[in-house]
């Protein structure tokens, strides 16, 4: 709880005043199973969140209990300073939900469909006309309008579930996995939308994938085994994990020697291993929080080495989710990183 | 009310956009208009009396078949597809999903009563009819409706699958239909009372006979707010702790 905070406080840089949504010690089991493990965090107006996780790591269970759907075993959520379970209706008109596998009722024209949705959220009935056109613009539906549900395609079903979710105009939007099942042009398609949907509301959307967070989203919370394993932006969750800088070098020697003992021999690096089998490529590691590239610069200009390559090797988030939501964090260097430390958030905070 | 009504809109609109409220209607005329006036052993012609007492102990029958093939997609079909989280996540209670969905069956229901008025002009003009009794009938058959159709609604709020709440509101429905009446006809004393209260034939029986007893109301009435109250139970049960 306090590691959260500090962490929130951290990448702020300031303590925050407005908070959409305030999450504390949720938890829900199923039978003995526990779903959602004592989650906390908070969520500020405007910020754009996505939970990020393996499949059933909690993250549905955990939005289920944000929108009222479900009653969590303990713990609460408050969303614009009202307590879920205290005023469900005035929560539900506050939020918009997609949810997962975005049920809808398939045998209704769009148009219906929509319009069901804004009088059931109580929105106005002079405004329903307004907001429906409102929609259809911004989902991009107007092709296909006049069409029922069941003739849409899987991308047009989705821009539907995102449409109904935001017609009432709610504060705060959940989307459960708003992505998957579409192709690489509608997954694109329906970022923008939230990207677009973000610039004014609070959005939470939950995905295991994670180009996908990182391309739409200012926050990421890992989740694993019910747990929020990591907090951050996706630059902090990179800092976090790499403690020292990982360089690829390669040298160009006049004569063909081996660069090797010269690069060990600066004072500043690590540890130097050779890639591949051509002569002098490099992956250089920094001793923790030293920078090597301008020793390895000058050690080339005094050797009259021509420096072909240098550049810094960012740690992939891939890796970092990988560790963290794996037990055994060995198992998870694609390119040799298995210099991540961080095998959890609470051993790193 | 308004969410009620909202809701109740949109499942009428759903029914008769698809071939289900024209089948159920169509069968229910078909059967209760067969045994009225063309059936060999019991139609008005050869009873001789001007009246629609054998219609209404006809759709007595038909309505206990009749309703749980109209109320077994209500909840069940959301149940299934997963719009019930979809529902559950608007701006309306529990209750008033159930009654929105309680009332699109029953108006379904009452829409194909209302095609058989018809038949009251007809016998009308056949002789003198008992103005009073069939009013009395037409409010007994809305009445049962309105209890068979609760019965449904419940039975499809517990399930997924749309042939068991048909047959789940099937046998509940005989308990009141035909088992206690039979088990009151069995017993002596008190349990023969209350079997003979709890069982719909009687109640039924003595409004459509242009009887209106508050104690038949109240039984009609208390099973369908049963119906509804244990059905908004059921969608609650996803916040049970277990």
């Amino acid at each position: 709880m306090a590691c959260c905070k500090t962490v929130i406080y951290f990448i702020i840089g300031k303590i925050p005043t407005i908070m959409s949504i305030k999450v504390e010690n949720l938890t829900k089991y199923y039978g003995e199973q526990k779903a959602v493990d004592n989650i906390s965090f908070e969520i500020q107006t405007g910020e754009v969140i996505g939970f990020l996780g393996p499949n059933g790591a909690g993250k549905s269970t955990t939005m289920k209990m944000m929108t009222g759907y479900m009653a969590p075993s303990a713990g609460s959520v408050i969303i614009e300073g009202i307590e879920v379970s205290e005023d469900p209706l005035a929560i539900k008109r506050k939020i918009g939900y997609l949810p997962e596998h975005n049920p809808l009722y398939t045998d209704m024209a769009i148009i219906d469909y929509l319009c069901f949705c804004a009088e059931i959220q109580g929105v106005e009935r002079r405004a329903i006309d307004d907001r429906i056109r409102v929609m259809v613009d911004l989902c991009g539906l107007d092709a296909e309008k006049h069409k029922r549900i069941n003739e849409l395609s899987k991308g047009y079903r989705q821009r539907v579930g995102i449409a109904q979710a935001i017609i009432h105009d709610p504060e705060v939007l959940i989307f459960d996995e708003p992505t998957t099942g579409l192709d690489p042009n509608q997954i694109i398609e329906i970022r923008k939308l939230i990207k677009k949907l973000g610039e004014q509301k609070t959005v939470i959307l939950s995905s295991h994938i994670l180009s996908e967070v990182e391309a739409t989203c200012d926050r990421i919370l890992i989740i694993n085994k019910g747990k929020i394993v990591a907090d951050g932006t996706a630059e902090t969750l990179r800092k976090q994990a790499t403690g020292e800088e990982v360089l690829k070098v390669q040298i160009e020697t006049i004569a063909g020697e081996s660069a090797e003992t010269g690069l060990l021999g600066l004072s500043s690096v690590e540890s130097v291993k050779k890639l591949s089998d051509k002569p002098n490529y490099f992956q250089v590691y920094s001793k923790a929080g030293q920078s090597s590239r301008k020793p390895i610069f000058d050690l080339c200009v005094q050797n009259q080495w021509y420096l072909m390559e240098l550049s810094a090797i960012e740690t992939r988030l891939e890796d970092i989710f990988r560790n963290l939501t794996t037990a055994d964090p060995t198992i998870s260097t694609s390119h040799g990183d298995d210099h991540l430390a961080l095998t959890s958030k609470e051993e790193h905070l | 009310m308004n969410k009620v009504w909202i809701i109740a809109r949109r499942e009428l609109f759903a029914y008769f956009d698809s071939l289900i409220a024209y089948l159920m209607i169509i069968i229910f005329l078909g059967l209760s208009g067969f045994f009225t006036w063309l059936s060999t052993s019991s139609n008005i012609f050869l009873i001789g009396q001007a009246d629609l007492q054998v219609f209404f102990s006809i759709s007595f029958w038909t309505l206990f078949f009749f309703i749980p093939a109209i109320t077994m997609r209500s909840l069940a079909e959301e149940n299934r597809s997963g719009t019930i989280e979809f529902l559950s996540t608007k701006a309306v209670t529990d209750w008033q999903i159930v009654t929105g969905k309680f009332l699109s069956c029953l108006l379904l229901v009452s829409v194909a009563i209302a095609c058989t008025l018809p038949y009251y002009w007809s016998v009308s003009s056949l002789g003198n009819v008992d103005h009073g009794a069939v009013i009395g009938g037409y409010s007994g058959l809305i009445l049962l409706s309105a209890m068979y159709t609760s019965i449904g609604i419940f039975a499809s709020s517990i399930t997924h699958n749309q042939i068991v709440a048909f047959l789940l509101a099937l046998m509940i429905g005989m308990f009141f239909h035909l088992l206690f009446g039979l088990l009151a006809g069995g017993q002596t004393g008190l349990a023969s009372r209350v079997f003979e209260y709890l069982s719909s034939r009687a109640h039924f029986e003595s409004i459509s006979r242009g009887v209106f007893d508050t104690r038949d109301v109240i039984y009609f009435a208390s099973i369908i707010f049963m119906g509804l109250f244990l059905s908004t139970i059921a969608l609650g049960k996803r916040n049970w702790q277990d």
